[in-house]
């Protein structure tokens, strides 16, 4: 039983991270933005609310003090998705150049950034956000140390985004349009949109979005941050493409992937698996060669938005 | 004929103005950080590759040479219309296929380094060939199969490397020396660059990069891969064979950047296959090369030798206590600028008539 625990509470660090930037990568996306900078993005969100981690560790700690960090992460992110957002509305740039040069910005500028404050590129940090056991919700048999022990409040903070994005896209007049902008953004404009504002707000959201992941990332799994996620925000373009575009199914492939991640990490701590006497580096390929057989069979009929990756001219016809 | 002289101007035109604009931020950066050492920092940038002359010159070549390739790999693709992000795996591909032979095969004799770098171009085919496939025959996204290849060969490398002993140093963790026949050899270019690390591969990434310029420009097949990248429909209506261009173009892509992966690590200079879960960096430079060089051979070669030639530059900062990565950080706004293109040519069109104009004005 306890290794169904462990096996759910890890797959819940890897899955967390990357649904929340891959949902970021669907409101850019599903407004017509291809947003290639999601990797950049989450180190840069990484990187500041790391930065406040270790510069405030000495007076705060515990949730108070991530969720500033958070808040950090999320605002960095936004501003510097805006960037990416300039040049592929207003200057109408092509969208994989502008999101490449974000990818190349970000880890050099935290490390040149980490060495003129601290010496160092690595940021320490203390991590004082493991929640042992949530009060009262732990005790539950089965679902209490399922899914509340030993877990971090970002996990829960990853849900709620979820729902949240779920119902936002489809429930909502915003969601409505942000749509229509990716499918057909002539079409919304004649119907009175301001695509360049929608897409503005898909590519803010993203980077918000980005930035948090980025953060929510590091922190369970490392105590410090060496300006890198581990190719988190590539992966997550494939999970966008994997889930299709849509939350649900956006959820269920970083289920999946986490899943995977997991074995791959600790398949040793497994009885079952660790008795097949299986390479380690087999397990780590079989995510990235399990999703290529999964796409070579639901990739006839691609559900990506219409418009997406087309700069967006009024006076095109 | 006209108006593609006037297009290819703008572009260079819009490369130039990206890197001043680079330059530009990377100064302010410096002076932000400390002004007093700021402008010397600057001009070592500038102009320190050259430090120790010709043999600076030699070293800006040999960093050159892997990324002209994975750049030619990328800017290749583009212009067929694909987006080659799987050039990290195609490269340690083509560096593990080359390592491989380089190790094994020594009784080749004086053959051995060209029969090497032969196999690291296949490896590199191999692992462009199943993104191509996957998109013509199943519509995978190449950019998600790409990445998908990146790890896996990544994974592949280091589990072949690790448990394969022949080929693996336990005591450095990482794959042992090739042959003394394995190496690439100088072809006279020691002499001209005494001291420095450059070697033949430098004339091999040239030579492929003309064959890849004849081949898009001069052929009937280039001119059908270009036809597909314009417009694939248009291309399908004429009659184009849009499933064989694609997995042709993605071979060939990988191929160059396989070729790329063979020619570093086996330039004799002790670079070794390390055993560590990082993607080749030389193939996301590619993709910066590509875009510095608007994708075309002659291009791709300039700005390989462009970034090579400020990251020997940037190694010499380090006497000003700044770290290198202001290379990078000038390299990205560079890039980002260059995405600007668009506005710099209608800027230009908006000159131009501006003096046709004119000039009509007069006449009447």
């Amino acid at each position: 039983m306890n290794v169904i625990y462990f096996i759910f509470q890890q797959t819940m660090l890897f899955t967390i991270p990357l649904m929340i930037v891959a949902l970021g990568g669907m409101f850019s996306e599903r407004s017509g933005i291809v947003n290639i900078a999601l990797e950049g993005i989450m180190i840069m969100g990484a990187f500041t609310g790391i930065l406040f981690l270790n510069l405030t560790g000495g007076s705060m700690s515990g949730q108070l003090q991530l969720f500033i960090a958070i808040a950090i992460a999320m605002v960095t992110g936004t501003v510097f998705s805006l960037t990416h957002a300039y040049a592929a509305i207003n200057m109408k740039a092509d969208q994989t150049i502008s999101g490449t040069a974000l990818n190349m910005f970000a880890p050099a500028f935290a490390i040149f950034v980490a060495r003129v404050i601290q010496g160092v590129q690595q940021i320490q940090f203390a991590n004082t956000f493991r929640i042992e056991s949530v009060p009262v919700l732990g005790r539950i048999p089965f679902l209490g140390p399922l899914l509340f022990q030993n877990t971090y409040i970002t996990t829960y903070l990853g849900i709620l985004i979820l729902i949240l994005s779920a119902v936002v896209l489809y429930k909502t007049r915003f969601g409505l349009r942000l749509r229509a902008c990716g499918e057909h953004p002539h079409a919304a404009d004649a119907a009175g949109i301001n695509v360049y504002r929608m897409q503005y707000a898909g590519v803010a959201v993203s980077g918000a979005l980005a930035g948090l992941g980025g953060l929510v990332f590091v922190v369970p799994t490392s105590t410090n941050f060496n300006a890198d996620v581990a190719g988190y925000g590539f992966l997550a373009i494939a999970v966008l493409i994997f889930g299709q575009w849509k939350p649900w199914k956006i959820f269920g492939a970083s289920l999946f992937f986490g899943l995977m991640k997991t074995i791959a990490a600790a398949y040793s701590g497994i009885p079952f698996l660790a008795s097949l006497g299986i390479p380690s580096y087999l397990y780590k390929m079989v995510p990235y060669i399990a999703t290529m057989v999964v796409l070579m069979f639901t990739s006839k009929n691609s559900q990506a938005p219409r418009a997406s990756g087309v700069p967006y001219d009024k006076g095109q016809r | 004929m006209k108006t593609k002289k006037n297009k290819d101007y703008a572009g260079v035109l819009s490369s130039v103005f990206a890197i001043l604009i680079g330059l530009v931020v990377g100064l302010v950066v410096l002076i932000l950080c400390n002004p007093s050492q700021a402008l010397p920092g600057f001009l070592t940038i500038l102009t320190g590759a050259l430090t120790h002359g010709m043999r600076g010159v030699g070293q800006v070549f040999y960093y050159a040479t892997p990324i002209i390739l994975t750049g030619l790999s990328v800017g290749f693709a583009f212009k067929t219309g694909v987006f080659n992000i799987g050039t990290p795996g195609q490269f340690i591909m083509g560096a593990f296929g080359a390592v491989y032979a380089g190790i094994m095969w020594e009784q080749l004799g004086p053959v051995h380094w060209a029969a090497a770098l032969l196999v690291s171009i296949l490896m590199g085919a191999l692992w462009g060939l199943v993104p191509g496939i996957l998109k013509a025959y199943f519509n995978v996204n190449v950019v998600i199969s790409c990445i998908m290849m990146n790890y896996i060969g990544m994974y592949l490398v280091n589990w072949i490397v690790r448990s394969y002993k022949p080929l693996f140093n336990t005591l450095r963790n990482e794959s042992k020396n090739v042959a003394a026949t394995a190496v690439i050899p100088k072809m006279g270019l020691d002499k001209v660059f005494p001291g420095s690390s450059v070697n033949g591969g430098i004339l091999i990434a040239i030579a492929v990069v003309l064959f890849i310029y004849v081949l898009l420009n001069k052929t009937a097949f280039g001119y059908e891969l270009k036809a597909v990248g314009y417009n694939g429909d248009a291309g399908k209506y004429a009659g184009i064979n849009e499933k064989r261009n694609v997995v042709a173009a993605m071979m060939i892509a990988g191929a160059i950047a396989g070729l790329a992966g063979g020619l570093l690590y086996l330039a004799g200079t002790g670079k070794h296959i390390e055993i560590k879960d990082v993607l080749a960096s030389e193939g996301f430079t590619g993709i910066s090369v590509a875009l510095l060089g608007l994708s075309h051979p002659i291009g791709v070669l300039f700005a390989g030798l462009f970034i090579a030639y400020l990251t020997a530059g940037g190694f010499y900062l380090q006497l000003f206590e700044f770290s290198t990565e202001i290379i990078d950080i000038i390299v990205a706004v560079i890039i980002y600028f260059s995405a600007f293109a668009l506005i710099v040519k209608s800027f230009l069109g908006k000159i131009r008539e501006h003096k046709a104009g004119g000039e009509g004005g007069s006449k009447a």
